[in-house]
């Protein structure tokens, strides 16, 4: 089947998709968007984390089928156009949330999403804003810590 | 477009922050968190082709024939590969002892054992034919412990064994047996006023990193293949692939792609040899990448192990002896188990002095799951067992248990059970101190204005407790690594750098085959060239095998080996750019005949601060580059029957408090806090170092009270490979971790560096455990800990 959906603002369409192919397939092999990560396929990591219509969602849970005419959000399109990095992507940078970086992308648009409805949050709304997502590197204190460091710049206006 | 996502150079420019002891950002730090890295599981190339592996669903049994037609048939399928198809007399392969095979041949020895694979145009497709091909097995008697393993009438797991272990073990069915006899122990024992034995079991941890075993073969014009993978070491790999598959090493080239974490599971072979052999067989690229319940079956795990400890000691608090017996459940293949055992044996009584000793190690060889290399191997299970036993004689003591410890606590100049000396700071007690003088987090943390915020209550968001039954508890462990390779082996790494002008100013090029996996590797190369040759920009080329080894990215032994081959290859560079600006300015000033010299800020300085020319002047169009290995100092093998010998390099050491809430009513763990305080001899990347802590740390608290690969006894099964049933640690999960970083130099390591990864996985489950005891009063002698262990039901 063909499939047509916007990502990161912009139309793409995929043709001979099987059934059964998820739209973390899809994105990574068939749209040349690697960005979203595969760490389980079960719907367990948060790795695949993507945003359609604007909610958080595993994109290996989702089939692709169900994307058509949608509006899908990856971590490929967090940057500006010029490739300034936003807040929360340099965040995480910065305070060293970064090791391995395969839970990153998915981090980041899950973390993105929280501080667009809640700028500035609580210890305990970042752990369960991301109580979804696994790293296995980090320990999550300098998650925390990205979290609390983009929060903090976005509100300063920096 | 032929093939994307393949490793790029990076290039980092730092001007003010980026020396050894800064907090450098990583150079790879942008490209992770825009999506770009390319990951192993990325790699594409135009007409690929999907390969799958088809896995045993028994765990012994005999292969009584392998029916390919069907799957072959299948529109799409390239090719299927059993054992008969395998190229040359190499079949096997193996980190230490070649015995696994490619693929299953006539037996199959544990569950997911690799027996057939198949390349088609789609991954679908190849599962799915996969799922045609019919194997029928006979069933075999399955070994799961060591009474099954070592019975007289026992099957054993491998027939006719050559490798060199068999001539002192047991028993076949033992992989590697070591020994460690000190003092007299018996006569010690008469000393001891108290006496207290235990059992302990340690439950089959997972690596459980998040990026898949994934890589990319690409069959070459010349016959060989670019092979392109995550792994931990790609020299290791390559000695292992080349035989199997009939070619010389130089025509299999080996790039590094990103690595999606390791802690140890990397370190054998997954999806390498197969890869190879279905491109070399279609003459098409071939991608593998497994998925998480395939990633369950394709890599080793922490070995479990069954503990016995005897600790004597007397009234006033001094260890006369300790008597034990670690028995490591290997599975079906050695991995790694040999060097595990001889780590379990040489660290089994933990940080401790005690003078008299009869410590036995083994490795068994059973038809579960293989265990090999995960972060801390050896030296965890004993640390979980040792502490848990050094808490029970201060109990019986009635000894405050940190005070036990400290009074027991080896430090420099200390004689290991081996005889070695601790020859480098060994700050035990004093990473007790200050564990235990950071206050305590409050009571009832839990308690806000608006109530209970059950986030931070035993069973979380389930919201099963607001408070009620909820009891705290605080428990402290210490533990004791070595880094390195150990027991003799030639323990090397390999940097070759380049020094050149680009653009009006001197670069650095730093070319290893060093395996970056997450742990910061490239940035400490950066920050090490930087120092080393007075430059602001440096290039990190893709870790490959066209470079000499770099050794494995574990053991705590990357930042200590091939940090020190890029210092040493530096010092080297150095010393020529040197020599051409003595050539090029000497007659200009006499400073460069007398005075020491060094490169900072772009310029060749005396060491007294006076500039004498520009790097880049001196330079010119020259090209300095040098290729050169660097060794630590060498070790030697335990004593088959006595255990005496200089095995290690050196020894890290970590210390934890864990304090805990428990829900004794369902039997729920919430760790509150888990501090930690650590010796690091010198914090390279001070940000890396903390970020390396709190991740062991977690993985130890993993462990203590929820991660375990259940094995059937029964079937040697695996009843939950997936992430739904394999429980790691979440950010719910996770505590705070304050880290306390201790700087005591090792004059024998390069900037008096300790390696680090490992040693906070050790103390930190046993802290965990102590916790939760205290909190509850139960004895707790396995981990994990279950709800069913706490409640009772
Ligand atoms: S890959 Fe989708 S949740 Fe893990
Ligand atoms: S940084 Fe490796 S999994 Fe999070």
């Amino acid at each position: 089947m063909r499939v047509t959906f916007t990502v990161n603002g912009r139309p793409q369409e995929a043709d001979d998709v099987w059934e059964g192919e998820s739209l973390l397939y899809v994105l990574r092999e068939r749209m040349g968007l690697p960005g979203s990560k595969n760490a389980c396929e079960q719907g367990e990591c948060g790795s695949c984390t993507v945003r359609l219509d604007g909610v958080p969602v595993c994109s290996c849970l989702v089939a692709a089928g169900q994307v058509q005419g949608r509006r899908v959000d990856t971590v490929e399109g967090l940057a500006g156009e010029d490739g300034e990095l936003s807040a929360i992507q340099q965040a995480f940078v910065d305070a060293g949330a970064v090791q391995c970086g395969f839970c990153t992308p998915g981090l980041l648009v899950a973390a993105d999403e929280l501080l667009e409805h809640n700028p500035s949050p609580s210890d305990g709304d970042i752990r369960e804003a991301l109580s979804g997502n696994l790293c296995r590197c980090t320990g999550y204190e300098k998650i925390l810590d990205a979290v609390r460091l983009a929060a903090a710049r976005t509100g300063q206006g920096v | 477009m032929g093939i994307t996502r393949t490793p790029t150079s990076l290039t980092q420019s730092s001007a003010t922050r980026g020396g050894i002891g800064e907090s450098t950002l990583r150079p790879d730090g942008t490209l992770k968190v825009t999506g770009e890295f390319a990951y192993s599981s990325d790699l594409w190339h135009e007409d690929m082709l999907w390969g799958y592996t088809l896995r045993s669903t028994v765990a012994h049994a005999a292969i009584v024939s392998i029916d390919t037609s069907e799957a072959l048939a299948t529109s799409g399928v390239y090719a299927v590969l059993t054992y008969d198809d395998l190229p040359t007399e190499v079949k096997h392969y193996g980190l230490e002892i070649r015995d696994t095979p490619v693929l299953a041949h006539g037996k199959v020895r544990h569950h997911g054992e690799p027996v057939a694979l198949v390349a088609a145009d789609h991954p679908e497709t190849a599962r799915r034919a996969a799922a045609k091909i019919r194997v029928e097995y006979d069933a075999l008697p399955v070994i799961t412990d060591e009474a099954s393993a070592t019975a007289p009438d026992a099957v054993l797991v491998h027939e006719g064994r050559d490798d060199h272990h068999i001539g002192h073990v047991p028993h076949p069915n033992i992989v590697h047996r070591q020994p460690i006899v000190r003092g007299d122990a018996d006569r010690a024992a008469e000393r001891a006023d108290v006496v207290v034995s235990g059992e302990y079991v340690f439950g089959m941890q997972d690596q459980a990193f998040l990026g898949p075993e994934s890589g990319l073969a690409v069959p070459a014009e010349d016959g060989g293949v670019d092979l392109y993978v995550a792994t931990q070491w790609l020299h290791s790999d390559l000695r292992q692939i080349a035989p199997v598959l009939g070619l010389p090493e130089r025509k299999v080239r080996m790039t590094l792609s990103g690595v999606g974490g390791a802690f140890g599971g990397r370190e054998d072979l997954s999806m390498q040899i197969h890869g190879c052999l279905l491109a070399l067989r279609t003459g098409k690229p071939v991608k593998i990448v497994y998925n998480r319940f395939e990633s369950f079956f394709g890599h080793v795990h922490r070995h479990p192990a069954r503990l016995w400890y005897e600790h004597g000691a007397t009234r006033n608090g001094k260890l006369t002896h300790v008597r034990c017996r670690i028995v490591l459940d290997g599975g079906a293949y050695a991995s790694a188990s040999p060097a595990v055992v001889g780590n379990a044996a040489s660290l089994s009584i933990g940080p401790y002095v005690v003078e008299d000793v009869d410590i036995e190690a083994l490795a068994l060889y059973t038809n579960n799951p293989p265990c090999g290399a995960m972060r801390g191997f050896g030296a965890v299970q004993a640390c979980f067992a040792y502490e848990a036993q050094m808490d029970k004689v201060a109990a019986e003591l009635g000894m405050d248990p940190v005070e036990f410890r400290q009074v027991n606590a080896m430090e420099q100049g200390t004689v290991m059970p081996t005889g070695q000396t601790v020859d480098s700071p060994a700050p035990v007690a004093e990473l007790l101190r200050r564990v235990k003088s950071r206050p305590l987090p409050p009571e009832r943390q839990w308690e806000t204005t608006e109530g209970a915020d059950v986030r931070a209550l035993p069973g979380g968001l389930s919201n099963t407790t607001h408070g009620e039954g909820v009891v705290r508890g605080v428990g402290y462990a210490v533990g004791i690594k070595n880094v390195g390779f150990s027991e003799g082996f030639d323990d090397y790494s390999t940097a070759r750098v380049r020094m050149q002008v680009i653009n009006g100013e001197p670069v650095a090029t730093v070319h290893t085959a060093m395996a970056e996996v997450g742990q910061g590797g490239v940035t400490v190369h950066a920050q090490i060239a930087r120092s080393e040759l007075g430059v602001t920009q440096v290039t990190i080329q893709p870790a490959d095998t066209q470079v000499g080894s770099a050794g494995s990215t574990s053991a705590s032994r990357q930042t200590y080996m091939t940090g020190g081959a890029v210092k040493n290859t530096c010092e080297a560079v150095r010393e020529k750019v040197l020599d051409l600006g003595r050539r090029r300015f000497g007659s200009y000033h006499p400073a460069w005949a007398t005075a020491e010299l060094l490169l900072e800020g772009g310029k060749v300085v005396t060491d007294g601060g006076e500039a004498l020319a520009d790097i880049a002047d001196v330079l010119e169009d020259d090209v300095v580059d040098l290729e050169l290995e660097f060794r630590h100092r060498p070790t030697q093998a335990f004593d088959l029957r006595t255990g005496q010998g200089n095995g290690h390099v050196q020894y890290s050491f970590a210390a934890h408090r864990a304090v805990v809430e428990v829900d004794t009513e369902l039997g729920l763990v919430k760790v509150v806090e888990l501090a930690c305080a650590q010796d690091v001899g010198k914090a390279l990347n001070p940000l890396s170092v903390v970020g390396q802590i709190q991740g062991g740390t977690t993985q130890g608290l993993g462990v203590a009270v929820m991660e375990e690969i259940v094995v059937d006894p029964k079937t040697a099964l695996v009843r939950n490979p997936s992430f739904t049933d394999y429980l790691i640690p979440t950010i719910l999960d996770t505590p705070t971790i304050p880290v306390d970083v201790l700087e005591l130099a090792d004059e024998h390591a390069p900037y008096g560096l300790r390696g680090i990864g490992e040693a906070p996985t050790l103390s930190s489950t046993p802290a965990v455990l102590a916790a939760i005891r205290q909190a509850t009063g139960l004895e707790l002698n396995r981990t994990p800990v279950r709800p069913e262990h706490l409640t009772g039901s």
